[in-house]
């Protein structure tokens, strides 16, 4: 059969077979990926979105450090039981400035998209430092080093700078004050604070670790897990008008 | 180079291009190390310095110690084999396979039992399941593809490896990637992304290994003196050339700076998580399948002493397979934020690679007709054979879960990582141990030590499997009923920690299975070191001066 012997022009030419493979496994890849980059109806419009702040971005890098993500999906299906357990199905929106995205792909622990406001600092503390203190029959690590170690915030302003760069919306004003946002969202009562929710709409400030002294990544991380999934109003949101 | 008639020693450009760039780096990374944001950056920066000034010391010193001419390319006619690299990877790759089914286990314990995360941040389970899945994946299974692929492009070549430092460049750098990995997720260095968590030196460092392992292993096959590409071959290269163009798509990212270790990712949100899917399936396609199933095409056929049962079959195998698979990722994704296009495109994708799946499958075990009676009289060819077998399981496994309403159930719980493992133990263990018990007699011409110990390691990591992903599959299932039971009042039956509660038992059942599938490992371990060091000397059958078999 001829279509057999043709194949031997793959087998006695090695140049010929490498660009076989790689035409054959280009192809899935670019139908799959591209059309993300510009499909409008990929992401939808949805108000509210914003970059996350030095304080909260700083927490998500703590949180992408202990791999969180290995337990803690951040991405609610549409099912009834899901979102009754955990609220609103989670928009491709709400992820838009995640780099990287955090949507995990295990629930060992319960889904974290929309933690934010759900228990009070003091219990996240509680949890971070001893998880069976508050939830008996959890297998979570401990992390109770997390509340004696200072954040490490010095050069906070060159992740905005790169984030900027990808396509973040942080503007030079956010990067200049970086290191100053830090400090004004881990205080309480601080007088930069209605400043700060004007660039960052929504921002909570106050001491999380319930230790003013310090900034520590305790506080960082509980910022970061106390907005997540708050961006969105989804009494104002029109699950219609983004159907895909 | 050399002058025939009186060779003189020089330097090949190899060589000194080789020790200069090496210089550069330490000179380099001392100057990181210095200026470096954090320790633990400092500390990667030092374990660079340390091993190009170890790389140039290494490579002078072969150059003192060398010949002047060139090694030839063939002795008395016959290829001069270059097996040293191989022995290496070997080596590594059973080292690296206990720590890797080490580390797996004491996550597993720590499941069971969290207080074994001591309150200590580098032996927390976020931290410790990174380097379980990278040991395993990238340290065990990748020495094993490259030791194996080295020695079959030569075997099926019949041509000496390309290359004079490469083939070790290749081995070493490879190897201290996985160092570099490993220490980083210890220290909390990671980008976050499953399966390509080393940030972006590590990156950078293991394409400049990568690209060079295309290089010698295409190299090879231009020299072969056969006309036609064997089989396992087409496979290999699959292999290597999938995964740079997967790890160049899914790691481009931007440090924070020249003196951090912490990078930006480019892609973000829902184009990051196909992006990183598309890369994680396909790890498993390419890295996971298609490197294995040329071990499958090289070393069940040489074991069992017969033909691969169909070329035709292995034709429409390779395309379709390597066709099919890189689409397969979305499946990853069902009922997320990514489209529903996509997730459809995924799914289906991921059905129809049941079939060439199979048919790899039909083409392995086929390949003993005439030689079943082997599977009662040679248990590494049984392991082997065992090893397809579970190939074709969790390639069932995999599309049937791929359906989007099973799906539905199985993500997020333990039927996938009951799934992952029985392709991971069964398939990639097995054809894994089998090859190296190949390999060790052969490499070190030596008959192996001992047959029996090969078949307590069979039925002990067996039952451990059994164990593990039964375990797994009750648990999973189970937890995703738990999630979805209601009341007859219509609320939520179960709280989210009570599900977590029920998964005790299986948690303990899935570590037994796994200290007995790393008991078997050690008893593998133990019988390579008695069949290399103790063994009489047979007459050589796989080294360098090889009569025809």
């Amino acid at each position: 059969m001829l279509l057999w012997q043709k194949h031997a022009v793959l087998e006695k030419n090695s140049i010929v077979l490498v660009i076989g493979i790689l035409l054959v496994i280009a192809i899935g890849g670019l139908v799959e990926i591209v059309p993300l980059f510009y499909l409008k109806n990929t992401i939808e419009k949805v108000e509210g979105i914003r970059p996350y702040t030095p304080l909260e971005l700083a927490g998500r890098n703590i949180y992408v450090r202990e791999g969180c993500y290995l337990c803690h999906s951040q991405m609610i299906r549409p099912l009834r039981d899901e979102v009754e357990r955990y609220g609103h199905y989670s928009l491709a929106a709400e992820s838009v400035y995640d780099h990287p995205f955090q949507w995990g792909s295990k629930r060992t622990g319960p889904d974290l998209a929309r933690i934010g406001g759900k228990y009070s600092d003091n219990w996240h503390r509680e949890h971070l430092n001893d998880p069976r203190s508050v939830v008996p029959g959890s297998v979570m690590p401990s992390y109770s080093w997390l509340a004696q170690t200072d954040l490490d915030y010095r050069h906070i302003a060159e992740d905005l700078k790169v984030q900027a760069l990808l396509g973040v919306p942080y503007s030079a004003d956010m990067i200049a004050r970086a290191v100053d946002d830090v400090v004004t969202q881990a205080t309480t009562d601080s007088p930069d604070a209605a400043d700060l929710a004007k660039r960052y709409p929504k921002a909570q400030a106050r001491d999380f670790d319930g230790n003013p002294g310090r900034i520590t990544e305790a506080d960082a991380l509980i910022a970061y897990l106390q907005m997540l999934g708050t961006e969105v109003d989804f009494k104002l949101y029109d699950d219609k008008a983004n159907i895909r | 180079m050399a002058n025939a008639l009186a060779p003189q020693k020089t330097m090949t450009l190899g060589e000194g291009g080789l020790a200069i760039t090496f210089t550069a780096l330490a000179v380099l990374s001392i100057v990181i190390a210095a200026k470096a944001y954090t320790p633990e950056y400092a500390f990667h920066a030092y374990l660079f310095t340390a091993a190009s000034i170890a790389s140039v010391f290494a490579i002078i010193n072969r150059y003192y110690e060398r010949p002047a001419q060139a090694v030839p390319l063939t002795v008395d006619g016959k290829p001069n084999y270059n097996m040293g690299p191989v022995k290496f990877a070997t080596v590594a790759a059973v080292f690296w396979g206990i720590a890797g089914f080490t580390a797996g286990l004491y996550i597993a314990l720590e499941l069971a039992f969290p207080y074994l995360n001591l309150d200590l941040p580098w032996i927390t389970f976020g931290r410790l399941r990174p380097l379980h899945t990278s040991a395993v994946i990238f340290a065990f299974g990748g020495n094993v593809l490259i030791a194996t692929s080295f020695y079959v492009v030569q075997r099926t070549c019949r041509a000496r490896l390309a290359g004079d430092l490469a083939p070790w460049f290749v081995i070493l750098g490879y190897n201290f990637f996985i160092v570099i990995a490993g220490t980083g997720y210890l220290l909390g260095i990671t980008q976050s992304k499953e399966y390509a968590e080393p940030e972006w030196y590590s990156d950078l460092f293991l394409t400049v290994v990568w690209v060079t392992y295309l290089l010698v292993y295409l190299g090879t096959v231009m020299r072969r003196t056969e006309p036609h590409i064997y089989v396992a071959n087409w496979f290999y290269l699959a292999f290597i050339l999938t995964i740079a163009v997967l790890h160049l798509g899914n790691n481009p990212a931007v440090p924070v700076s020249l003196f951090s270790s912490k990078s930006y990712i480019v892609w973000s949100g829902v184009q990051d998580a196909m992006v990183q899917w598309w890369y994680g399936h396909n790890a498993v396609g390419f890295f996971l399948t298609s490197g294995f199933l040329g071990i499958m095409y090289y070393f069940i056929p040489k074991q069992a002493n017969r033909p691969v049962y169909s070329y035709r079959l292995s034709i429409v195998h390779f395309w379709t397979l390597i066709f099919l698979y890189i689409w397969a990722g979305p499946h990853h994704l069902h009922y997320t934020a990514l489209p529903d296009w996509a997730q459809t495109l995924g799914m289906t994708f991921s059905v129809m690679l049941w079939m060439p799946s199979w048919g790899g499958m039909i083409n392995g075990i086929m390949t003993l007709s005439g030689a079943w009676d082997k599977l009662r009289t040679d248990p590494v060819l049984r392991m082997m054979v065992v090893s397809v077998a579970f190939y074709g399981m969790s390639t069932f496994e995999g599309p049937m879960m791929s359906v989007k309403i099973v799906n539905s159930l199985s993500h997020y719980t333990d039927w996938t990582i009951g799934h992952v493992h029985s392709g991971a133990l069964g398939w990639v263990g097995y054809i894994s141990f089998g090859a190296i018990y190949c390999l060790v007699p052969w490499l070190w011409n030596r008959k192996l030590y001992s047959l029996k110990l090969v078949n307590w390691h069979f039925w002990i990591s067996t039952i451990g499997i059994v164990l593990y992903i039964s375990a797994m599959w009750v648990s999973g299932i189970l937890q995703g009923l738990m999630w979805r039971a209601y009341t007859p009042l219509g609320f939520l039956e179960y709280s989210f920690v009570e599900t977590v509660e029920a998964m005790h038992p299986f948690y303990v059942i899935r570590a037994l299975g796994g200290l007995l599938f790393l008991s078997g490992a050690l008893i593998m371990a133990w019988n390579l070191w008695k069949t290399v060091n103790t063994a009489e000397a047979v007459a050589p059958a796989g080294g360098k001066l090889v009569p025809a078999e």
